[in-house]
């Protein structure tokens, strides 16, 4: 299903301390990456409530990446654990609403990976290329031309009313 | 409504069981206060006063409008927008305008296959001419119109504007009785408000929590929980940790968990992502085959479990399906 | 207080960074963009707005503007979040209502196509707009630092940083895990280049510490947990029995004479297990503190209840002997904490064919060490496990360093060591001695002189990597006596097999065994190799990611001894900065309960690994305690009742952001 001249856009929770300080260290390397990814820098991958990544679907992401330090190296400890044990929630609701849980990604990178960053994103970038525009927001747009339907029905509401009157 | 003799009520059904008319009764013996207090102009169910007297009133000549249920089908977007036109404070009444509720959960399968279901697979339905329900249908005597079944159900207030919400499925009397005193007393919050509370259902219940660690999810059948601790603690999906309180607990209280038919807490939209981030967050392990092998055994349904009343108000509002038909 | 819609004022600044953003972003067009943004009550580009003017250009237009939000589209926040912060409030703005958009890292130098930079540009700004318009100024919060440092590890490193802090007048609490400082220092005869006998050197300021005021010496103790944070962390430190109550013991040893065994017969870990020691011993008889240590494991009186217990006797009225002595906890609050806690000496036996530990002529370096020191097993005397002095002695370099299969890197003293051992051997046995290196690395002041001091002793150079070790013709596979290093000699080109009755392997350094438990003790990372992890590897050499944990020594990667002592200064003197500073700015982002909204379910009080969340059993709800809370937000996305609130990161911001990122694209 994909398509030509396909343009994907990306959101990525970048955590401060590794996968933030990474993105920052492949600039200042200049590696060159996919320009279809937009940042927002949380403290820690621990952050990235699943709602955000629902949110950015929701309003018109085709992909969600979500990086953190490596597990053992969380500046915060353990709390990339949790950024682990909430993707995989994530995935399997995903899959259930028919969103192919690859729009998701989680990368563990850490401050000195610049360069590993910029692939993952570029691969990331890549693979939902293959797989598509998602366009939710048109998913409850409904085909029954509801606004035809709310037009018909007011009309013959209306029409009734002037039979009475 | 000070100086006013009496105000004016409706009281509408779209896409819901029914269950909060009833609720509406069950406030007792305090419904003649309530007929003290208002003219009731509409009321299909129980009033003998029909749309047609509705659209002839002045806009915003209804001062309360309780509206309960969603909107699926093309009438009840009409009523919706028309009842919204002529009511000065229209209140999404009970979980299925809120958020959806079970009408809502059917956003998990499409107009189609709600078809193929109702009109011929259940067990029950003879349908060997393959009938189905037609927007318009040619008759000798012109064209008879039925409203069209939208393929994703709406909340109230993705239709029209709503000024308060009371939850619940169905709210609970009281707090029935406390939405219409603060009718009354003009002592309503900010408009696009929840009348309720702002807290959990855990505020309510009396059991007791410890630690959440969950190495194993439960289905309710598959244990007999302990009639004091926690039921999550237990194991078991209780929604009550992300749920509107207001409700007294009753679910857990029995030892059942609460399925979250009060919806999500003040301030918080989407119902099922606060359940699932907090579960996950207890899940005890930090390896991902584990993790994983925890969540698939023990939650099979992860949308039904988490999202059973707020699905159409949650951020992806639907599941993607097919949604191709002629 | 919050600011209602319509009375924000947002000020955007476009930096040029000189080429760096504007040679690839199109300054003037993203300007023009935030013009158009809710709320942007003006926006300029300049060339660089972390310059002095462009810092006033804010200022000036904060009071002249009425700004009341500022958003910098220009570097990384890590960069610059500061200095425009100071900016605002300057010019009397809250610091935390500015705002940096990432044009330049994420976007300027990432990027080739300029369309595709200004897009995303505009979709950092938008999103930056968006998000400062949420931001809600906040107070600078404050904690008093402990005026009190840890050190852990006694070895050099551990050693001189306890000194350094405590000549400036702060109290130390140094813990070693051994019975005795010194560490590997004190296991060597001689230092390279400049062949300083190591005690010589080492022993006065072991006795420096042992006496020092201000050092609390903890030896045969190790660091069970920390707590809390910079400036306030709390250190419980296990301290094993020694049976023996330092307070009392004068350190005479004439418990170990009076001991019932009348031989050692118990290999000391000191000496390599070379020497042997009784169930009462002391590593080295420099040992600091002079106290003997019993090994409950050997002791009749311990393992057996049953003894004469002649080292009481001999003991008499001191009466230092404590045969009940427990394990015991203590807990220690302290400012900064500098890790010390050196390296191990590779194991070569996973290397078969070097034979060792099945050839007893193969020795490791630290082996040999022990056998050339004076206080050694031998008195100093290099002698086979026959007694016998070694004729021919083969020396292998990187044993386990620079290969692939065990460490790729260079453990940078091993040339060194090896240069210095061979210096030695010739020098006590007049033995022939075969170096057999890959590349000799003699970088370092004096290095290369020393090498060539060696080159000119007379000692053999094979340019080669030891391939194998056999057991001369005729010796049978026990080896006894001699051995023979085949080595493929590079600068002959040819396959050369050499006869010795010695050979000395030049083992790595490597992580100790238990740095992992200890890095995660400490809240500090790791290199892949396994060393801990310094902040900067060249702007922040001693600090870690955990504020107020310093390293120092060869824990945090092999080194020699002039570059410990450095690094433990440097680290002693990061630790006085803190915490002589007397108080610490808190993280800004903490996390809060909404107390009405909390309902006290507990889901996140398992969730903060710094114990900062707790339950107020009494009102039903949690409680944050923000000195404690770093500001990582996990309670705060795990929250079911969204009770938990994070400072800068509220969900309102970060949606605001999100959408913002969305709708400007």
């Amino acid at each position: 299903m994909s398509e030509n001249g396909f343009k994907p856009r990306i959101v990525a929770f970048l955590c401060n301390w590794c996968s933030y300080t990474a993105s920052d260290l492949a600039g200042t390397s200049r590696v060159k990456y996919s320009p279809r990814v937009r940042m927002i820098r949380v403290m820690c991958s621990g952050r990235v409530d699943p709602s955000f990544v629902l949110k950015a679907f929701a309003l018109g992401a085709d992909g969600v990446l979500i990086a953190g330090c490596h597990p053992g190296d969380c500046h915060y400890i353990e709390q990339n654990y949790k950024t682990m044990r909430r993707h995989a929630m994530l995935r399997y609701f995903l899959e259930q609403m028919g969103i192919q849980p690859e729009r998701l990604r989680l990368v563990w990178a850490s401050a000195a990976e610049g360069q590993y960053l910029a692939e993952s994103i570029d691969q990331f970038v890549a693979d939902v290329q293959k797989l598509g525009p998602l366009r939710w927001s048109g998913v409850w747009e409904d085909p029954w031309r509801r606004e035809d339907a709310f037009d018909e029905i007011a009309a013959e509401h209306a029409e009734a009313m002037e039979v009475q009157a | 409504m000070n100086g006013e003799p009496k105000g004016k009520l409706a009281l509408y059904w779209a896409a819901s069981c029914g269950g909060c008319e009833i609720a509406v009764l069950a406030i007792n013996e305090r419904i003649l206060d309530v007929d003290a207090l208002f003219d009731i102009v509409f009321w299909p169910v129980a009033v003998d006063a029909k749309v047609h007297d509705v659209e002839k009133m002045a806009d915003g000549s209804i001062d309360v409008c309780l509206f309960n249920g969603g909107i699926r089908t093309s009438e009840q977007e009409y009523m919706a927008r028309l009842l919204r036109k002529k009511s000065k404070v229209l209140v999404a009444f009970g979980s299925c305008a809120h958020e959806g509720c079970i009408p809502g959960l059917a956003n998990s399968t499409s107009r189609r296959r709600i078809f193929e279901t109702v009109y011929h697979e259940t067990p029950s339905t003879e349908n060997t001419d393959h009938v189905e329900p037609q927007p318009s249908t040619a008759v000798p005597e012109g064209t008879l119109h039925l409203p069209v079944f939208y393929d994703t159900l709406r909340t109230l207030d993705q239709t029209v504007k709503v000024d308060y919400y009371l939850p619940g499925c169905p709210p609970e009397a009281d707090r029935i009785w406390d939405a219409i005193t603060a009718i009354v007393e003009n002592n309503l919050p900010p408009p696009g408000s929840v009348i309720g509370a702002e807290t959990t259902v855990c505020q309510e219940c009396p059991r007791k929590r410890n630690e959440k660690k969950v190495k194993k999810f439960y289905r309710t059948w598959e244990i007999i929980p302990d009639e004091e601790t926690c039921l999550l603690e237990q194991g078991l999906l209780c929604c009550g940790i992300a749920t509107r309180a207001g409700c007294g607990a009753r679910c857990p209280q029995v030892g059942s968990p609460c399925i979250g038919c009060y919806g999500p807490n003040e301030g918080i939209h989407d119902h099922g992502a606060r359940m699932m981030a907090a579960l996950a967050s207890t899940i005890d392990s930090n390896d991902p085959e584990e993790i994983d092998r925890i969540i698939r055994d023990g939650i099979p349904d992860p949308v039904g479990s988490f999202y059973r009343f707020g699905l159409a108000a949650s951020h992806l509002r639907r599941k993607k399906e097919a949604m191709i038909e002629t | 207080m919050i600011t209602s819609d319509e009375t924000l004022r947002i000020g955007v600044y476009v930096c040029h960074c000189g080429s760096n953003i504007a040679g690839t972003v199109d300054v003037e067009a993203l300007t023009k963009f935030a013009e158009g943004l809710p709320h942007v009550a003006l926006a300029r580009h300049y060339k660089y707005m972390c310059s002095d003017p462009g810092q006033e250009l804010v200022k000036r237009d904060i009071v002249e503007f009425g700004l009341n939000r500022i958003v910098v589209a220009a570097c990384s926040p890590n960069l610059h979040e500061a200095t425009f912060r100071r900016a605002a409030e300057d010019a009397g703005l809250n610091r935390f209502l500015v705002q940096i958009a990432n044009i330049r890292e994420q976007v300027a130098w990432v990027t080739e196509d300029r369309q595709e930079a200004l897009e995303k540009a505009e979709s950092h700004l938008g999103a930056a707009v968006r998000r400062v318009a949420r931001h809600v100024p906040l107070q600078r919060q404050f904690v008093r630092i402990v005026p009190r440092a840890m050190v852990v590890g006694g070895g050099i490193a551990g050693i001189q940083a306890a000194l350094t802090l405590a000549e400036a007048g702060r109290e130390v609490i140094l813990v070693e895990r051994e019975p005795s400082i010194g560490g590997h220092m004190a296991m060597f005869d001689k230092t390279f280049p400049t062949l300083d006998c190591a005690a010589c050197i080492l022993t006065p300021k072991m006795t420096a510490v042992k006496l020092h005021p201000n050092i609390k010496l903890l030896t045969y103790s190790t660091v069970e947990s920390v707590e809390g944070s910079v400036g306030n962390f709390r250190i419980k430190v296990k301290r094993k029995p020694r049976y023996i109550d330092e307070s009392l013991c004068v350190g005479c040893m004439q418990c170990i004479d009076g001991c019932a065994f009348t031989r050692a017969k118990f290999p000391n870990a000191f000496d390599q297990g070379l020497g042997l020691r009784k169930p009462v011993w002391i590593p080295f008889p420099q040992a600091v503190p002079p106290v003997p240590v019993v090994d409950p494991e050997v002791c009749l009186q311990i393992a057996r209840g049953k003894c004469k217990q002649g080292c009481v006797e001999a003991c008499g009225e001191r009466n230092a002997f404590r045969f009940d002595q427990q394990e015991r906890i203590e807990e220690y609050e302290v400012g900064a904490v500098v890790v010390a806690t050196g390296f191990h000496a590779f194991d070569p036996s996973v290397i078969s064919y070097y034979g060792y530990g099945k050839y007893p002529n193969v020795y490791t370096s630290l082996e040999v060490e022990r056998l050339l020191n004076a206080g050694g097993p031998t008195s100093g005397k290099l002698v086979l496990r026959d007694g016998s002095t070694p004729k021919r002695v083969g020396i292998i370099h990187c044993v386990g360093s620079r290969d692939a299969n065990y460490h790729a890197y260079c453990s940078r003293v091993c040339c060194m060591y090896a240069l210095k051992l061979a210096h030695l051997v010739r020098e006590k046995t007049e033995a022939e001695v075969y170096n057999c290196y890959i590349d000799i690395r003699a970088a370092g002041k004096g290095f290369e002189e020393f090498y060539n001091r060696v080159q000119n002793e007379g000692v053999q150079f094979v340019r080669g990597k030891v391939a194998d070790i056999t057991p001369a013709a005729g010796q049978g596979t026990s080896a006894e006596g001699g051995l023979v290093m085949k080595v493929d000699d590079t600068l002959l080109g040819s396959i050369r097999e050499i006869n010795v009755d010695m050979v000395i392997l030049a083992v790595a350094l490597e992580p100790q065994a238990d740095a992992n438990q200890v890095r995660r003790t400490f809240g500090i990372s790791c290199s892949a190799e396994g060393f801990f992890l310094e902040k900067h590897p060249k702007l922040a050499p001693v600090n870690t990611a955990n504020d107020g944990v310093l390293v120092a020594g060869a824990c945090q990667g092999a080194k020699d001894i002039p570059d410990t002592v450095a690094q433990a200064d440097a680290a002693a003197a990061k630790a006085l900065a803190l915490i002589d500073a007397g108080q610490i700015e808190l993280e800004p982002n903490t996390a809060w309960i909404e107390e009405d909204i909390c309902s006290g379910c507990k889901t996140c009080i398992n969730l903060c690994p710094y114990q900062a969340i707790r339950a107020d059993e009494e009102r039903k709800i949690a409680v944050v305690d923000p000195a404690l809370c770093k500001g990582c937000g996990t309670c705060v996305a795990a929250c079911p009742s969204g009770a938990a609130r994070q400072h800068l990161f509220g969900d309102e911001q970060i949606s605001e952001e999100l959408e913002g990122l969305m709708n400007y694209v």
